[in-house]
């Protein structure tokens, strides 16, 4: 059905809501990823058949929803009104839920969230710490709605701000905009209002508007999660853009790796062209928008804005100069504004609360809330949105409850491959665009990975390295022969090959890269090895000087034996082992067998009495241990 | 071939010397023309510029900017009026010296790529040799000529350090027309060819030639004469004759015209 105009609109989106109060109930099923790979498909279908026909009087209604960020909880099931939260839950559950919660009224004390440190059982969702600290803006209606229902998305506030957006001249838009102080969230931080100004005064007839989803760092999720929990955010956003800069078609390059956010992306264009929200004469009010998706293939570079719009004109996702802006000359040389995913999500926001409303969040430069995804050795991974400023200990540990297994803290790795390692002594740092760059890392796309003492920085740096060595596009020598020798060396220092004066070497290659490269993949690359330099040079030393392993992560530099004082003969090193390498009988001393070891590491992280310990391998070499 | 010719005249300064230009001009063309020397790899004044070799790196800076600086490359940097160019700043140097170490790690064996490590004081690379030498410094000269001309048979192939230039799929590329604008254009001689009075052959692919009728030197292959009777709208005969004796001819021809030689039948379509 065709909404012709604003007054429509709000009737359509009256009857929606009305249609939503009539349910005494929801069952919210996260239905992420991360989830959906925990079993979430087949406990929101046990609902389903649990309460289709069921005795129950109350109008229940088992809704799919996108990404409600607690992954590590996951399967989630949140029930509405009363906001309580089950987690991990499974198929089997679901019967006993029903009867005992949505029928009876009672908790099931079993499914709630377990506070690890007080062990207290927390009921409402509102109240996990994971939840309590967090301010939703991008991510405002995920896990709230249907992602596929558009009546849904209306209901809970979707396209509110377009409509006022239209009703609002292009440079009223753009005021507000700039009043928001919104800067782009894929990472590098640009000032949306002047690139959307730069384009907006670009000569041109035919201008385009993108969407930047080829999220591809290791560890980051936050544009998936938006793009596949609350598509329409993302549409909204870029009709407005289109709107405030004078523009009439629009792109969204999603990666193909990202097949739900295709099928959801698709759906919404779909739902959003049939209202009349894209197409010709959207509400009414004469301008034309229409969208597209755009499915790339798997490039880490095509992210890189350049590279993105070669890819999406058929040639080869390879980056060029930027001396004259894609504001002026980007896809097919015509006026272009790309903006990240989850800054298009936060302009319908924007818009509808005012640009003050987002400005009074977050620090003086960095305005409003960014969404991060918290992995690594955290005790709550998942998807958050805070305020910007909050600091990286409040993250770490009020949101993400500590350092898994209460292991130390050793340093947080932000921004992907192109940030950097942030140390414990800076876990006070205020969390913003400048702070980040500061300590040597960045914003980035909003990655977060937590390391614990048992993390070797080398290796980490090695990792990042790697990752940057298979997907430099090769166009320029910097980053093509710099990252490739780049990676010989850490080769090298892992397996304790290292020579006098690689350090310096390392050093004097990064220089280079970060000022000879192309594009911002190659002038990044070196700044996990920079940033870990600054901050762990020790460890660098202990590898290049000593052939040791500090953190005894590196399995050529290290060797595991069990002190006989301190074995109680448990046999849990036995179990964890994955090679064979450990014999001894329960209550017995236990021995690591050197030939057959692999140092993982596995039998060290099982010991319930830390009788295992690690030592240089050449400390054993020295004892004539074999 | 900047990309605005018809930008107004400015003036700005290079190493410290004023140089008059038209603003949309590249540096490199400008620089260049005032006598100062930048070195490049990949760059060809027939070519759209392509910004890979990273050789033709300078300091840029304006008034205003405190001394501050920021590194470009000359070869796609359009001017404006009043910047201030560093060509050989000690950074600008350095950088170009990390550059030609790693080309030189890449290609050990290559005169050109020695030669101008050597320049730069890089008598050996400090970093690992490749175990496997190449020439190919992967400018790309080779596959942009190819596109230019409006063939593109051969391309870049694969990511980061397993980049090469290479047919489709390896095999004799279909498109090929066996001019050897590729090898011609390659600064290092890396692409092989083979070329006879009767045959040619290049990427593996075999081209037999045309004969001029006239001097019975092969200078041109069918697929040649196809091509460019295509692009130009002439017909394939017109490029069997050799230029030089289209040259010869048509001289004949004028003196015929202005009676010096007697008439006869043109033997130019």
């Amino acid at each position: 059905m065709r909404i012709e105009s604003p007054a429509a609109f709000a009737e359509f989106r009256q009857r929606a809501q009305a249609k939503l109060a009539q349910r005494q109930a929801e069952v919210l099923v996260c239905c992420g990823t991360g989830c959906l790979a925990n079993g979430a498909a087949a406990v929101a279908e046990a609902f389903a058949a649990a309460l289709d026909g069921s005795a129950t009087e109350v109008k229940t209604f088992t809704k799919r929803t996108g990404c409600h960020g607690f992954c590590e909880r996951g399967p989630l099931v949140v029930l509405r009104p009363s906001g309580i939260l089950y987690t991990r839950v499974k198929p089997r559950d679901v019967q006993e839920i029903v009867d005992k919660t949505l029928q009876g009224g009672t908790v099931i004390p079993r499914l709630l969230y377990k506070e690890p440190t007080s062990g207290q059982r927390i009921e409402h969702y509102q109240e996990v710490p994971f939840y309590r600290h967090q301010t939703r803006v991008a991510m405002r209606r995920i896990g709230h709605i249907d992602p596929t229902d558009f009546e849904d998305a209306l209901a809970h506030g979707a396209y509110g701000g377009l409509v006022k957006a239209l009703g609002m001249t292009p440079e009223e838009v753009l005021k507000e905009v700039e009043i928001s102080g919104l800067r782009g969230r894929g990472g590098a931080g640009f000032s949306t209002a002047r690139k959307w100004r730069s384009c907006r005064n670009a000569k041109g007839e035919r201008k385009f508007v993108l969407c930047n989803g080829d999220e591809g760092d290791p560890g980051a999720f936050k544009d998936r999660s938006i793009m596949e929990g609350d598509p329409h955010s993302v549409l909204e956003g870029m009709v407005i853009g289109g709107w405030a800069i004078g523009a009439h078609e629009g792109i969204i390059y999603v990666r193909d790796e990202y097949p739900l956010a295709v099928v959801n992306l698709t759906l919404a264009i779909q739902q959003a062209r049939d209202a009349g929200l894209l197409g010709e004469n959207i509400l009414g009010s004469g301008f034309a928008f229409d969208i597209r998706i755009s499915r790339g293939g798997g490039a880490f570079v095509c992210g890189e804005s350049s590279a993105l719009m070669r890819s999406l004109e058929g040639k080869v996702g390879e980056p060029r100069a930027k001396y004259v802006h894609a504001t002026d000359r980007g896809l097919y040389d015509l006026p272009t504004v790309l903006n990240n995913v989850e800054t298009w999500a936060d302009v319908g926001a924007i818009i509808e609360h005012g640009g003050a409303w987002f400005a009074a969040m977050g620090t003086a430069k960095s305005k409003g809330t960014k969404a991060f995804s918290l992995v690594g050795k955290v005790k709550n991974t998942g998807l958050i949105e805070l305020p910007m400023g909050m600091t990286l200990r409040q993250i770490i540990y009020d949101i993400g409850g500590g350092v898994l297994n209460d292991r130390p803290f050793k340093a947080v790795q932000t921004g992907g491959p192109s940030g950097g390692c942030v140390p414990e002594a800076l876990l006070d740092l205020p969390v913003d665009y400048e702070k980040l760059t500061e300590a040597g890392s960045m914003m980035g796309s909003g990655g977060m990975i937590v390391m614990d003492d048992r993390t070797c920085m080398v290796d980490v740096a090695r990792y990042f390295l790697k990752f940057l060595t298979e997907e430099s596009c090769g166009k320029c020598v910097p980053c093509r022969e710099g990252l490739h020798q780049m990676l010989a060396m850490f080769d090298d220092l892992v397996a304790g090959r290292g020579k006098p004066g690689d350090i310096e070497r390392i050093e004097r290659l990064s220089r280079g890269m970060q000022l000879g490269s192309l594009c911002e993949l190659g002038k990044s690359a070196p700044n996990p090895v920079i940033s870990t330099l600054r901050y762990f040079r020790d460890e660098y030393v202990a590898h290049v000087e000593r052939r040791e392993c500090p953190a005894g992560i590196c399995k050529d530099l290290t060797t595991y034996e069990i002190m006989p004082e301190t074995c109680d003969g448990c046999h849990a090193c036995f179990k964890a082992c994955p090679v064979e390498a450990i014999t001894g009988k329960v209550k017995e001393l236990h021995v690591i067998h050197q030939d057959k070891c692999i140092a993982c590491g596995a039998c060290y992280d099982a010991c319930p009495t830390q009788a295992i310990r690690f030592l240089p391998k050449h400390q054993m070499a020295a004892r004539g241990v074999a | 071939m900047s990309i605005e010719n018809s930008g107004k005249p400015v003036t700005l300064t290079i190493d410290g010397k004023p140089v008059q230009a038209h603003s949309g001009e590249f540096l490199l063309e400008v620089a260049r023309r005032a006598g100062i020397a930048i070195p490049t790899l990949c760059h060809h004044p027939a070519l759209e510029p392509y910004g890979g070799c990273r050789l033709c790196v300078v300091d840029v800076t304006e008034e205003g900017w405190d001394g501050w600086c920021k590194m470009v490359i000359a070869c796609q940097f359009p001017v404006k009026a009043g910047i201030i160019a560093y060509t050989a700043s000690e950074r600008v140097l350095e950088t170009r010296r990390v550059v030609l170490d790693l080309l030189l790690a890449r290609c050990p064996e290559t005169p050109l790529i020695q030669t101008l490590a050597r320049e730069y004081g890089i008598e050996k690379t400090s970093y690992s040799p490749n175990p496997n030498p190449t020439d190919c410094i992967l400018c790309a000269l080779c596959t942009r000529v190819c596109d230019h001309i409006g063939v593109s048979a051969i391309a870049t192939v694969n990511r980061g350090i397993g980049r090469e230039v290479a047919p489709p799929y390896h095999q004799p590329p279909p498109d090929c027309i066996g001019c050897l604008a590729c090898a011609e254009i390659c600064p290092t001689d890396y692409i092989p060819y083979a070329t006879s009075s009767t045959s040619r052959t290049i990427w593996g692919k075999s081209f037999q030639m045309l004969r001029c009728p006239a001097c019975g030197r092969a200078h041109i292959t069918v697929e040649q004469a196809r091509h460019f009777a295509g692009q130009g709208g002439v017909s394939e005969d017109y490029f069997t004759v050799c230029d030089a004796c289209k040259r010869k001819q048509m001289a004949a021809t004028f003196q015929r015209l202005q009676g010096v030689l007697p008439a006869a039948a043109p033997a130019v379509r």
